[in-house]
């Protein structure tokens, strides 16, 4: 550890040595890619890893990470073909990626992490999370013989905590890891940086290169296997949208597969109308993951996470954005337990929620593919989530699940048929993005070099982007 | 459980780190009313009551500081009640299976 000199530590000043606690943390410089005020070279920095995909499966089969089952859900399949019109009901398969060491497609993403602060030399890694990911990261330390500290926002002022924060915590100690845990507050990320400037450990950030090429692993592995299964690539995958790495990484593994004509979906939990700072609302939400307090944020400015430049990029990589309620969620919880003898999720399970409704889109010789399950336990976990909801004042009940009402009501779907991948405009998102990237850089005029770079980023034509910047009075020099 | 921790109980403290008012200026109102708060696990390095200062060593042999909240912290999350708005889903969704007319499944596992 490194000794500590005088220095201010307050929330201003931390957050003022930012780029170079990173860049310490890191061992990698940003700024080399860095192509003017607003862009910068993407794939060049994808390409820092120095991993092919190949390399990236050997370094997780090291620690036992990928290579998990694919399971056709041959009675939801049934089901939704009821529900679906004569010769629709694609073949539903889930990917189980709870079959990982530490429960959760996550520990694709630690082990490159941890596997690079090994390289590095570095003592130890830290991550700020309250999510699957902190296990993983503790998990792949563990293996690696490095010391680990997880950052967690876990208590309202009340120190009342999430149920499915504390069981992530505990699993992470279970791993012989630090939990620092706190009260509600985007400052996590300032405790996080203080941490990794006194202990001077890796900062196993979910936005890096390395934890995005991890997930590549995930998309490429369930394009073999369902080649293998049925003969033809999967139609459909879809994915549980939160921070973006998992829709970015699965995608790119997909593309690498040479599945140009898959489908890639992102789902979240409609949670708008909670504020995620705010300390009254905290234990009102009944998912602390893959919900749109976090999905549409991430999507319309990726750069907001805690490394200058994000990896995951969703916008880059979504054909469809849908939104689930966080009742019809509990509901294919218990269908996927009750039906196919898989206990698994609950928050994981928002991408087969969504593909409930829609596998009925499609015809029942494609095959669509729910890229993840995550580990149940205390905590995490429908009865448990509810029965903590309800001591929160929440309502639970039965009916139509549009009569959701994030942290007053939670709507239990009456049959199967009511379960809706509600479209949530992508366009809206892609204009918010040139938007933030505009205002984030600064720049009054943009020249051509931006607006090919806000091509890729929205993954549209440039007449698209130059209509948007007019929209926004932005000017474009040749 | 005693009220005080003797050297080496595995304790928990707690500390402010930012004051009510010295929140991040994105932060919510409700939010700014309250301080940060962090609580760290570890073992406890002298003697104290509950309530008084505390240093432990953490697991990974960090030094923290703070307010004894807790000896042998109690993890007290669990699986809560059966919920009675699942209980019933599902027989309600085998039932749908068994209609005359269900689709086949497709090829086994």
């Amino acid at each position: 550890m490194t000794s500590r000199t005088v220095k201010d530590d307050s929330y201003e000043a931390v957050m003022q040595r930012r780029n170079e606690i990173l860049a310490d943390a890191l061992g990698l410089d940003y700024s080399r890619f860095a192509d003017g005020p607003l862009a910068f070279d993407y794939e060049g920095m994808m390409q820092e890893t120095g991993y092919s995909l190949d390399e990236v499966r050997s370094i997780q089969r090291e620690t036992g990470v990928g290579d998990t089952p694919l399971l056709e859900l041959r009675n939801v399949t049934r089901l939704v073909r009821q529900l679906a019109p004569a010769g629709k009901g694609a073949r539903i398969f889930i990917k189980d990626e709870a079959a990982n060491p530490s429960g959760s497609f996550k520990a694709r993403r630690a082990a490159l992490s941890v596997y690079q602060a090994e390289k590095q030399g570095y003592e130890g890694v830290i991550a700020a999370t309250s999510g699957n990911y902190g296990a993983a990261v503790a998990s792949q330390a563990c293996m690696r013989g490095l010391k680990c500290i997880i950052v967690q926002e876990l208590f309202d002022s009340r120190m009342v905590g999430q149920p499915e924060i504390m069981e992530k915590g505990r699993k992470c100690e279970a791993y012989g890891a630090e939990v620092v845990q706190l009260t509600v507050g985007p400052e996590l990320f300032y405790v996080n940086l203080k941490l990794l400037e006194d202990t001077g450990f890796f900062n196993a950030s979910l936005y890096t290169p390395y934890g995005i090429a991890g997930i590549e692993t995930l998309g490429y592995e369930l394009a073999e296997q369902v080649r293998k299964r049925c003969g033809r690539a999967p139609d459909m995958v879809v994915v549980t949208h939160a921070g973006g790495g998992n829709v970015t990484g699965t995608a790119r593994g997909l593309r690498k597969a040479g599945c140009a004509g898959t489908r890639v979906v992102g789902a979240s939990v409609d949670l708008s109308g909670l504020h995620m700072a705010s300390d009254e609302d905290f234990n009102r939400k009944s998912f602390t993951t893959g919900h749109t307090g976090f999905g549409v944020p991430f999507a319309t400015w990726p750069d907001r996470a805690d490394v200058p430049r994000n990896a995951a990029r969703a916008l880059r990589y979504l054909d469809r954005y849908v939104l689930v309620e966080q009742g019809e969620v509990f509901y294919i919880t218990e269908v996927l337990a009750a039906l196919e003898g898989l206990e698994r999720g609950p928050a994981g399970n928002t991408s087969l929620a969504a593909a409930v409704s829609l596998a009925q889109e499609l015809d029942e010789d494609q095959v669509l593919v729910v890229q993840e399950t995550e580990y149940t336990g205390a905590g995490k976990h429908p009865t448990a989530q509810l029965t903590f909801a309800r001591e929160n004042g929440v309502e639970v009940r039965r009916g139509d699940p549009d009569e959701n009402e994030p942290g007053e009501c939670i709507v239990i779907p009456e049959t199967p048929g009511q379960i809706k991948a509600r479209e949530f405009s992508l366009d809206r998102m892609r204009r918010s993005l040139i938007r933030n990237a505009v205002q984030q850089s600064g720049m009054e005029e943009v020249g051509q070099r931006e607006v090919s770079f806000l091509c890729e980023e929205t993954s549209q034509d440039r007449d698209f982007v130059l209509k948007v910047l007019e929209e926004l009075d932005v000017p474009v020099i040749s | 459980m005693s009220d005080g921790a003797k050297v080496g109980d595995w304790v928990q403290i707690e500390r402010i780190v930012l004051p009510a008012g010295e929140r991040a200026p994105q932060v919510p109102e409700d939010t700014q009313e309250k301080p940060l708060v962090m609580r760290v696990k570890g073992f406890a390095q002298h003697e104290a009551k509950l309530g008084e200062q505390m240093t432990v060593e953490t697991v990974i042999g960090r030094r923290e500081s703070g307010r004894l909240v807790e000896i042998l912290p109690i993890y007290d999350h669990d699986y809560g009640r059966p919920v009675p708005e699942l209980l019933t889903v599902g027989n309600e969704v085998r039932r749908l299976l068994e209609q005359p007319g269900a689709p086949e499944g497709s090829e086994g596992r």
